[in-house]
């Protein structure tokens, strides 16, 4: 029996349960999945004096209406994200970056988030969740996961086990940045596209369609021309890599991307802007800029750090 | 062995073992794979095998690329273990609503449908390689005849079991997906199973596949 939950009145569009994801399973085909962007799910669980890996609700757009029923519990959220906690009374609009309690019967509104994609929702306890290849990220493509691998729908309860006793109010002063230019590192297959293609794809803006998700963001814009071959046998895949199939619509393959492809690599977004990269809603336009290998390990290590600062200023 | 070693990105190393596909090259790839999966590296957190690459992510906050190059490079990998190899037969209906792509490949191919199907069934194929989704395995190889390229627009949801053809080889989509293969048929059979972690694959690189054509009554009673 447990006596702490959320009851979930409208999970929203894209809810699931992540965290950092799962490794050394590319070979049978399973990605790495895991929080999208990963700083800000760990900021998230630090907020309520959690491990930074543990299991959070991970939310695009639209996020869920949850009802709280049990002993007192701190709750955070993270991102760029709209939201009200309706307590008996008193309703009032919730900030991101701060700790705030929940008590038997209030209600947290998760309304949207604000031009970005995905928000961040942690507990000061555990949620009841179940592992497959130790992580409880949920992958709908593939059914794996918590939750039978499915979204969070409407109706669901969901249980918080192990609740922090000691409560106590946490905040951080930041502000999620936009980036525009997106650093990639030149692929495999670069030479398979046209000087012209080429110049097209570092100099070019390419809006975000709407056929994106957690596999995979399309891009529309000028078509990059192929001049060699517009398929390679299938082979390995990243997160990250920029794939440009026979129409010269760019795709980057994001956090549960198919393992392998058949498409051209024309490049590959750098570590340090993939949490940055993953925020940017359909219609934004976006450029490529490109930087050297030792640069993008560089420019990784100074977000890391940042990271891991903002994480103990918490 | 690794004839060239490039950087994927900056948290992963490439590893070319040439350009052609054949079991000859793709069997040193899958050594090389369980070589390096044994010696447990810390740092690497994937290894991704393919007809004739290996790619071996690893954690940026950790190892880079020169660290694990270097690593690679002085790894001694013996080419004497035979692969293990199991023979898997595969239940494949072409009813109309399952063959989807069955006409574009009558006119790319320029042959009918039966001899499609002739060439197709009853073949053994080599399993050389799993992945893309969970479990899908990659199958050759085909007949020139049946050698067709990828849809030029992939589609955004090709149905689970499809069984589909590209270039020399075959494979079946073990979950809804999307995909560019040319679509032919569909298997009522479960090819990967996500409860059974230590072996959730039905078909693993060097097994040998055998596909059978099946009735659309078959089909149905096979999925009760």
């Amino acid at each position: 029996m447990n006596k702490n939950y959320f009851e979930i009145k409208r999970a929203g569009i894209n809810t699931t349960f992540q965290d950092q994801g799962r490794d050394n399973l590319y070979h049978i085909g399973i990605p790495f999945s895991g929080a999208m962007d990963n700083r800000n799910f760990q900021i998230s669980n630090k907020l309520v004096g959690n491990e930074v890996n543990f299991p959070i609700i991970e939310f695009a757009y639209q996020g869920p209406l949850l009802k709280y029923f049990g002993e007192k519990i701190n709750f955070a959220i993270t991102g760029d994200v709209k939201f009200i906690i309706r307590k008996k009374n008193n309703t009032f609009e919730g900030k991101c970056y701060q700790s705030f309690a929940l008590e038997n019967g209030d209600e947290l509104d998760i309304i949207s988030t604000n031009k970005s994609v995905y928000g961040y929702l942690a507990v000061s306890g555990e949620f009841d969740v179940n592992y497959q290849w130790s992580s409880c990220s949920i992958n709908t493509k593939a059914n794996i996961g918590a939750n039978n691998g499915k979204k969070i729908e409407d109706g669901q309860k969901i249980n918080i086990l192990n609740i922090n006793k000691n409560l106590s109010d946490k905040k951080l002063n930041y502000i999620n940045t936009k980036i525009e230019n997106i650093r990639v590192i030149q692929g495999t297959n670069f030479d398979y596209f046209s000087d012209k293609g080429k110049k097209i794809f570092f100099e070019k803006e390419f809006v975000i369609s709407k056929l994106s998700d957690r596999m995979g963001m399309r891009l529309e814009g000028p078509k990059i021309e192929n001049i060699f071959d517009t398929n390679i046998k299938s082979e390995g895949l990243l997160k990250g890599v920029i794939q440009v199939p026979a129409d010269g619509n760019p795709i980057i393959m994001l956090s549960d991307h198919g393992t392998i492809g058949g498409y051209p690599k024309i490049g590959v977004v750098i570590s340090a802007d993939y949490d940055k990269l993953v925020q940017l809603t359909p219609g934004s336009k976006i450029k490529f800029k490109k930087v050297e290998l030792a640069d993008a390990e560089t420019l990784f290590k100074l977000y890391d750090l940042e990271t891991q600062n903002l994480i103990s200023q918490i | 062995m690794i004839k060239n070693i490039s950087n994927l990105g900056d948290a992963a190393l490439y590893c070319d073992f040439g350009s052609e596909v054949n079991k000859e090259i793709n069997s040193k790839v899958i050594r090389y794979f369980k070589s390096i999966q044994k010696e447990n590296i810390d740092g690497i957190n994937n290894l991704t095998p393919s007809y004739n690459k290996l790619i071996i992510s690893f954690d940026l906050r950790k190892k880079n690329f020169q660290t694990i190059k270097r690593l690679i490079e002085n790894l001694n990998i013996t080419n004497d273990d035979a692969l293990e190899s199991n023979k898997i037969k595969i239940p494949v209906c072409c009813d109309e609503n399952f063959s989807l792509d069955i006409k574009r490949l009558e006119e790319k191919l320029q042959i009918t449908r039966d001899k499609i199907y002739e060439k197709f069934f009853g073949k053994e194929f080599f399993c050389y390689m799993t992945g893309f989704i969970a479990g899908m395995p990659f199958l050759g190889d085909l007949e020139n005849e049946l050698q067709a390229k990828r849809l030029e627009t992939p589609r955004v949801k090709v149905p689970k079991g499809s069984v589909g053809l590209t270039e020399q080889f075959a494979n079946v989509y073990t979950f809804e997906s999307p995909g560019g293969w040319n679509i032919i048929g569909n298997t009522p059979q479960v090819i990967f199973d996500s409860t059974n972690e230590n072996n959730p694959n039905l078909i693993n690189p060097g097994d040998v596949v055998t596909f059978e054509q099946i009735t659309k009554e078959q089909y149905y009673n096979n999925n009760e």
